[in-house]
């Protein structure tokens, strides 16, 4: 990779559930400042290995190291402050405000005694500005639109002021025009503040436009990782998800674009067989 | 979407705070000025009427002899002794309520209370114990049961609908033991047994009310300690353990406090139904907090069992014999019943 130093990696990791290993004997470097895409099969175990990133969940073996100490053994709050999680679908208390939300992304920075201050304003409005939902903070997040409730969740994320921020499908339920609001939103948080982002994608061609870094996984394995162009390729296409694909590059942006085939006979073929 | 420049000068919670505490303070207002009037109420009514200012000097250990000892011996025990249980339940059913993230959680929905009852009534019937030695029986039966429950829940950590259904199941065991122990007792053991597990204010002493403002002394200030990451807990165990909470740690730790709350109140007073469960509704509903309420839902316990004893002395036939878990409970479960039914028009979202 590109970056010699990384603040996140993962050292012969393994994660599991109960007597499965869902992640086995993982080696992972996250680069700094970059945008990384974790994309795989369902239940491939990726987004296991972003709970382990982001030290929610214990390894079976091996190590997640932030700043090259073995991130189990740093204090709790300490890791909060500099990594933020935003899992897939995160619950929210009924009829809490946008504001009272974000707030709460202030946690890691409390004290036992320590009341609210300045500083957790400035954070909270900084975080809400970024992610233009300042003018929802006395709304109901139950009555925002989903596009809205995510960009919301994304703000508490921000409050936290993490310089590591890791996210599971944020982009999962949204229409299209909602997708792009939140990659773009992450691509300018990493262009504008340097935020380390580490997203869970399912689409393909989302992952190789948005990331500068991406990693395929396969049954709990890195099958590949680089830039997307190294990624991207029909033999990783069809190692990690078992399908047929040509890749073309993207008439707009030139990042490659994956055309999945079908993987059975009797759907639609492609109409020209193509050279 | 660009915002005003001047905007920054001013927090964009600035207005929502100021709302909420607003709200807070009109409600903790309410709940206190009501409080106060039942308090009052309590003092003054009854066979032998005490006028207001003869309360007041009968409080301060002044006039006459009659008042001072219906008003200092028989009528603030009583009414000093429900406060206290009402604020314990009010605390402990906001903490399991909130740790639990469910609001039919309550140490008597899940069994804690019914571990007490089991305890207690073996410790009148065959012991044939009473008084001081009841009430640690109940304490550590509620502990005991707590200790099973979480011990069957625990799967690598502590999910809260597990330990819900847990105790559920713990709560229908523990109520076949009672009946098999009541069965087999004698008829007046069984009455003695049955007025305990009803849940009375009325016998209350100095002595023993001493030692529960003691240990609620302790564990009032404890319950608000470990409520703390309860705002960061609610988003969601992997958003909650992202945030710096170590969930099991910190989910464990309000469940001890809230059952030590639960267990000291059914030690003073047997299980009076569903304040716990009632209470900090009541709470959350007046002070529109998103988070635990617990300091409305201590007032609002407090004024639940203030009044429902006040009513079960008064309003219900029977006279001074009918306790105050039968007024709770009469009111309770209409209440029960409306929440299960909102809950699952509502689903889950």
């Amino acid at each position: 990779m590109t970056d010699p130093a990384p603040r996140l990696a993962a050292r012969g990791l393994r994660l599991g559930y109960a007597d499965t290993t869902v992640v086995g004997d993982l080696d992972l470097a996250v680069p700094a400042h970059a945008v990384t895409a974790i994309v795989g099969p369902n239940a491939c175990g990726k987004s296991t290995l972003l709970r382990g990133l982001a030290r929610v969940m214990r390894p079976r073996g091996g190590a997640v190291l932030l700043d090259g100490r073995d991130i189990q053994r740093i204090p709790t709050r300490e890791v909060a402050r500099t990594l933020g999680l935003l899992p897939q679908q995160p619950d929210a208390p009924e009829g809490i405000t946008v504001g009272e939300l974000v707030a709460r992304g202030r946690h890691p920075h409390s004290g036992l005694l320590r009341t609210w201050r300045r500083d957790d304003d400035l954070a909270v409005d900084e975080a809400l500005r970024a992610t233009e939902t300042a003018e929802l903070v006395d709304r109901r997040l139950d009555e925002l639109s989903g596009g809205q409730r995510q960009r919301v969740w994304i703000a508490m994320a921000l409050a936290q002021e993490p310089e590591i921020l890791l996210l599971d499908e944020p982009t999962s339920f949204l229409d299209v025009a909602h997708q792009l609001d939140v990659l773009e939103l992450l691509a300018e948080l990493n262009r504008t503040q340097g935020t380390t982002v580490v997203m869970v994608l399912h689409d393909l061609g989302m992952a190789g436009r948005y990331a500068q870094h991406l990693v395929a996984m396969a049954r709990g394995r890195i099958v590949a990782r680089g830039t997307p162009a190294e990624v991207l390729t029909a033999e990783v296409v069809e190692g990690a998800f078992g399908v047929e694909a040509r890749i073309v590059p993207d008439p707009v942006y030139g990042t490659p674009m994956v055309v999945p085939l079908p993987r059975r006979r009797g759907g639609p073929s492609p109409p020209v067989a193509g050279g | 979407m660009s915002t005003h420049p001047l905007a920054a000068r001013v927090p964009l919670l600035a207005a929502g705070r100021a709302r909420r505490r607003r709200r807070a303070l009109r409600s903790t207002a309410l709940l206190v000025s009501l409080t106060v009037a039942v308090a009052v109420a309590a003092l003054c009514l009854g066979a032998y009427a005490v006028a207001p200012p003869d309360v007041a000097r009968a409080l301060a250990g002044r006039g006459d002899a009659g008042d001072l000892f219906v008003v200092r011996e028989l009528r603030l025990p009583r009414l000093v002794l429900g406060l206290l249980v009402g604020a314990a339940l009010g605390a402990a059913g906001a903490l399991f309520q909130t740790a639990l993230r469910n609001p039919l959680a309550a140490p008597d929905v899940v069994g804690v209370t019914w571990g007490s009852s089991v305890a207690a009534v073996y410790a009148l019937i065959v012991l044939g114990l009473s008084g001081a030695a009841v009430s640690l029986a109940a304490f550590l039966g509620g502990l005991a049961a707590t200790a099973a429950i979480g011990a069957l829940a625990w799967r690598g950590g502590l999910a809260g609908h597990r330990f819900v259904l847990t105790g559920v199941a713990v709560a229908a065991l523990a109520a076949a033991l009672l009946n098999y122990l009541l069965t087999r007792s004698d008829v007046r053991d069984a009455r003695t047994a049955l007025v305990w597990l009803v849940g009375s204010v009325g016998s209350a002493r100095w002595g023993e009310i001493a030692v529960i403002a003691l240990a609620l002394g302790v564990l009032l200030p404890a319950g608000f300690l470990v409520a703390r990451p309860l705002r960061a807990l609610a988003l969601g165990d992997p958003l909650a353990a992202g945030l710096g909470v170590r969930v099991t740690r910190a989910r464990t730790a309000v469940i001890v406090t809230g059952v030590a709350l639960a267990s000291v109140a059914t030690a003073a007073a047997g299980p009076v139904a569903f304040v716990a469960l009632v209470a900090p509704a009541i709470a959350r509903s007046l002070a529109g907090d998103d988070g635990p309420a617990l300091g409305a839902s201590v007032l609002a316990g407090m004024l639940l069992v203030a009044g429902a004893d006040l009513a079960a002395l008064h309003l219900v036939p029977g006279g001074t014999q009918v306790p105050v878990g039968v007024v709770t409970g009469a009111v309770g479960a209409p209440y029960l019943l409306w929440l299960l039914a909102t809950e699952g028009r509502r689903g889950r979202r």
